[in-house]
């Protein structure tokens, strides 16, 4: 049809669908809005669970899907990102009122409504239940906007927790994704007036337009992420947590170590320390060949998005031992033009060595002026000198210490709030600089009583705003005549004497109406 | 509202623009509203023209969006009448026009006498989404003409003559449409012919029994819920009972969808809702999204015999003109989607809970509220009350219209992809106006 009517472009299908998407969402997150603390934990848990229950077979779809990444460590991620998530927040209350009375103030949690996510095919299911998380502990409507690469088994995501959180009471449409995702139907939800938040996690190019869609956006910057190794460090414990981070999920998360940075001291004992644990350190031609295997020219081949190190090495004609997890690259200077000081979303780890410390601050900020700004950094190190300097120095929001950096900075192995969005802050374009966590997703309504005291709070402890849905959200629309429609007044009994007077009446003043 | 406030404010348009055509709509133009009403009584109809303006709704539509409308005058009201559902989807819903400004590039009405494109697109789509057993479906270029043609289908089915509908019922006013409904628009044109079109009182089951006990009816027809009655709900149990009526003493049952259809009740279909398979089945007014005139009936491959005997047996020439097939199949698709059918239900129950609240502070006057997804019909404690709560909801920026054939009742119709704050801001104008309207009625206006 398109073909024979070509003259007038008509509008992707999928774009008014998911205008009706925004509605829907829309109606659910003014009914969720109302939930209560108690309703919304039974929803959240039932969600979570749901995630548990498929996350190996979701994180070996993944794999099949997008062709990225280490299936059992796609579980580990699903299961953080869903009862991981919950047990992180099940005590958190982000919907009761919070009383202040010394202040004088009590802040009431007021959802942002309609949330866009859009999800990386990089971390597609963890994202996405990551992401629904959020949304249901601030009782949120979110609209779940995968990367196409991963469309389907993000779908299946979405439907999982969605299913679970409705049938445990959560409002109809609260959880939806879009099946066939495309350019101009992501234009088309970034931009809808009715859209409240987005949350963009993927490329620069997506996370900027989120910002100039003249919706409120959560986005986050690209990392790059430089790790430093001081002369003081425990250099077999660096090197295992730094091969085994670069090896998880084959350098698929953006807090993968990016740059490894040595301090010469320390440089022949890692470099020994690394091979102990599954590195092979490149050299000579061999460096030369797996550049030009992954970079295309100027940029990153995405194709090697989440391969392993031995895939890597064969198409690079490098014959490496089979227990090898990361390829190590050095390379000289921390320069634009050197693509190994580039992101690599794959596990091939370049390599600088550096006089001291503070020239390895100096490395590691030049690694972040490539690309990466307002991310993360690593450091193994036992000199808090060293550590401060290097915090204060380099333009990242989270510096993790002695700690793989991919499940350190995302705060599964920190304190750091767990996370699958990191924010990069100031630095990195953002208007967050921590990570994600569901605080992010509500305002507070600030009930404000004069500082001076000429009035005094009253006790609010008894008042809570929200309550339990009597029963499904939105009830199916009975007829109003039948048993269990709801009911204030009973409309007049058709038996009742003053019904048939009106009726009389009626038929009366109709005639005239009709023939006057 | 009377007349001079019109001419007013006419005047107040015309003294601020210094055109002399000050509403140029192209290919015509006026000076003034008062100019149109003028017109319209000297060239169109009178009678309805004073009737509107009698009734304080001196309107005149003018402009048209989502799911308001304006006077010429500026005054912008909210659609709750949506003449019938045909404007269900809003006026001039975008994908609607899309897919019409489109198919203009390509399409004109068609040819009644061949096979086409779009008929055959759309026949497909309706008989996919319709309740089992339809199989066949016939066009017409209205819903008058759609109920001529099921009822002429039924007769040829049958071969017996008598249809059997409800009184004060409405299906239109064609040939045979007419005589299914009140003997107001009958006689007027001497059409009225009680032997072959007998009505029943609603509800009433042992007289549907007595009407069908003779064996010699052809098919029963019935809205869903009865529109210009004020929506008076079937009892629970009423519409299967007439239906089993209809199986044992061989009567077809023909379900007048025109109103009850595409997702008003929060099912696309009413009858479907009701756990009814019907015989026949008749769409029109927001088949088409309002963009373009089309009726379809949905028949059984057993009733359908006419369609083989003789293919030409009913010629309509606009009778599913090809734009209009295409207009419905796009309202029939934002119809049936899972978000428009989640959509009515939260709208409905919004509505339901906002007009309950209402009730409670009127308990006497705002005394019933008939409600069967987003078709309303709200009950008042007097004769015309209906009309006095109209007459207010237009002061206060909504249309919606008393029942024809009861006005105590007011039919209140959201549309089915009404936004959320429509919904409240249409709460608290209709709180004010059934307020006024109370006092008004009670004696002195407020």
């Amino acid at each position: 049809m398109t073909a024979l009517l070509a003259d007038i472009p008509l509008e992707p299908a999928g774009v008014p669908r998911g205008r009706a998407m925004v509605e829907r969402a829309q109606w659910a997150s003014l009914a969720f809005a109302t939930y209560d603390i108690e309703t919304v934990r039974r929803i959240a848990q039932a969600a979570a669970e749901a995630g548990e229950r498929v996350a190996a077979e979701l994180g070996i779809a993944a794999v099949e899907e997008t062709g990225f990444g280490v299936a059992e460590h796609k579980k580990l991620k699903n299961v953080a990102c869903s009862v991981g998530i919950w047990n992180t927040y099940r005590d958190h209350d982000y919907v009761s009122p919070v009383l202040h009375p010394d202040r004088g103030i009590v802040e009431v949690p007021r959802p942002a409504g309609v949330v866009i996510a859009l999800t990386p095919s990089t971390n597609p299911v963890a994202t996405v239940f990551f992401k629904i998380m959020l949304a249901l502990l601030t009782r949120n409507a979110i609209i779940i906007c995968p990367h196409p690469f991963a469309k389907r088994v993000c779908t299946e995501a979405a439907h999982a927790m969605a299913e679970a959180a409705v049938a445990a009471g959560a409002p109809d449409g609260c959880i939806q994704v879009v099946e066939e995702p495309s350019i101009p139907l992501v234009n088309a939800l970034m931009t809808d007036a009715r859209v409240d938040v987005i949350v963009a996690t993927g490329g620069t190019a997506m996370v900027r337009a989120a910002y100039r869609s003249g919706n409120p956006a959560i986005g986050v910057g690209p990392g790059n992420v430089p790790v430093m190794v001081d002369a003081t460090a425990d250099i077999a414990a660096a090197a295992h947590r730094i091969v085994a981070s670069k090896a998880f999920d084959n350098s698929i998360l953006c807090t993968n170590e990016s740059v490894l940075i040595v301090e010469e001291k320390a440089a022949a004992g890692l470099e020994a320390a690394l091979r102990r644990e599954g590195a092979y350190v490149l050299a000579g031609e061999e460096i030369d060949a797996v550049k030009g295997v992954m970079f295309d020219g100027t940029s990153f081949d995405t194709a090697w998005v989440g391969k392993s190190a031995k895939q890597i090495a064969e198409a690079a004609g490098i014959k490496v031992p089979a227990n090898t997890r990361i390829l190590v690259a050095p390379f000289p200077l921390v320069v634009p033009e050197e693509m190994l000081a580039h992101e690599k979303l794959c596990p091939v780890l370049g390599m600088v060595v550096v006089p001291s410390a503070a020239r390895g601050i100096d490395a590691a900020r030049a690694v972040l002026r490539i690309s990466g700004a307002g991310h993360s950094a690593a450091i193994h190190s036992e000199d808090a000198v060293t550590i401060m300097a290097f915090a204060s120095a380099v333009p990242v929001l989270r510096v993790a210490v002695n700690v793989g950096n991919s499940l350190g900075s995302a705060g599964i192995e920190t304190h750091l709030a767990p996370t699958m969005t990191i924010g990069t802050g100031f630095f990195g374009r953002s208007s967050v600089g921590e990570n994600l966590e569901p605080k992010h997703l509500i305002n507070m309504t600030r009930i404000a009583y004069p500082s001076h005291g000429s009035s005094a709070m009253p006790d609010f402890s008894a008042l809570q705003p929200w309550h339990e849905p009597a029963g499904a959200v939105p009830p199916y629309p009975i007829a109003s005549n039948m048993e269990g429609a709801p009911s204030l007044v009973r409309a007049d009994d058709p038996q009742d004497e003053l019904r048939d007077e009106i009726r009389r009446m009626v038929v009366e003043e109709l005639r005239e109406i009709l023939r006057g | 509202m009377g007349i001079d406030l019109v001419r007013f404010f006419g005047m107040l348009v015309h003294v601020t623009d210094t055109d002399s055509a000050d509403y140029d709509y192209g290919v015509f133009s006026f000076a003034s509203k008062a100019e149109v009403l003028d017109k319209a009584k000297e060239y169109w109809n009178p009678g309805k023209t004073q009737f509107w303006i009698d009734s304080g709704v001196p309107l005149v539509i003018d402009r048209r969006e989502e799911y308001y409308l304006w006077d010429m005058s500026g005054k912008r009201l909210i659609d709750l009448h949506l003449n019938g559902g045909t404007y269900n989807l809003g006026h001039r819903n975008p994908e609607v026009v899309q897919a019409l400004t489109v198919a203009m590039q390509h399409f004109d009405m068609g040819n009644h006498h061949f096979p086409a494109l779009a008929r055959t697109a759309l026949a497909e789509a309706l008989v996919t989404s319709a309740p089992a057993g339809l199989s066949k479906v016939i066009y017409g270029s209205g819903g008058g003409e759609a109920i001529d043609i099921a009822l002429k289908t039924a007769r040829h089915a049958t071969q017996k003559r008598k249809i059997v509908s409800i009184a004060k019922a409405y299906h239109g006013h064609t040939g045979l449409a007419v005589g299914t409904g009140d003997d107001r628009f009958s006689k007027l044109f001497l059409a009225d012919q009680p032997e072959e079109f007998p009505h029943v009182p609603f509800n009433d089951l042992n007289a549907m029994e007595e009407a069908l006990r003779g064996r010699d009816v052809a098919a029963v027809i019935m809205e869903t819920i009865p529109a210009t009655y004020g929506f008076p709900l079937p009892d629970p149990g009423y519409l299967h009972a007439v239906k089993k009526l209809c199986q044992e003493f061989d009567a077809l049952y023909i379900a007048d969808e025109v109103q009850t259809g595409l997702m008003r009740t929060g099912e696309l279909w009413g009858i479907a809702k009701e756990g009814i398979q019907p015989d026949i089945l008749v769409t029109g007014k927001g088949i088409s999204g309002g963009m373009y005139p089309i009726a379809c009936v949905l028949v059984r491959d057993e009733h359908a015999g006419w369609l083989t005997e003789d293919g030409f047996g009913h010629i309509s020439t606009f009778g599913g003109a090809e734009l209009g097939c295409i207009a419905a199949i796009k309202a029939l698709e934002i119809c049936s989607r899972p978000e428009t059918r989640s959509m009515v239900h939260y709208i409905a129950d919004r509505v339901g809970t906002g007009l309950r609240a209402i009730q409670a502070e009127y308990p006497d006057w705002f005394v019933g509220i008939r409600q069967n997804g987003v078709i309303l019909g709200l009950e008042f404690h007097h004769p015309q009350g209906a009309k006095y709560v109209m007459r207010q909801l237009y002061e206060n920026g909504v249309w919606a219209i008393f029942s024809t054939l009861d006005p105590r009742v007011l039919q209140f119709k959201p549309g089915i992809l009404l936004k959320p704050e429509v919904v409240d801001e249409v709460l608290d104008r209709t709180e004010v106006a059934i307020g006024r309207a109370y006092r008004e009625a009670m004696g002195g206006r407020s």
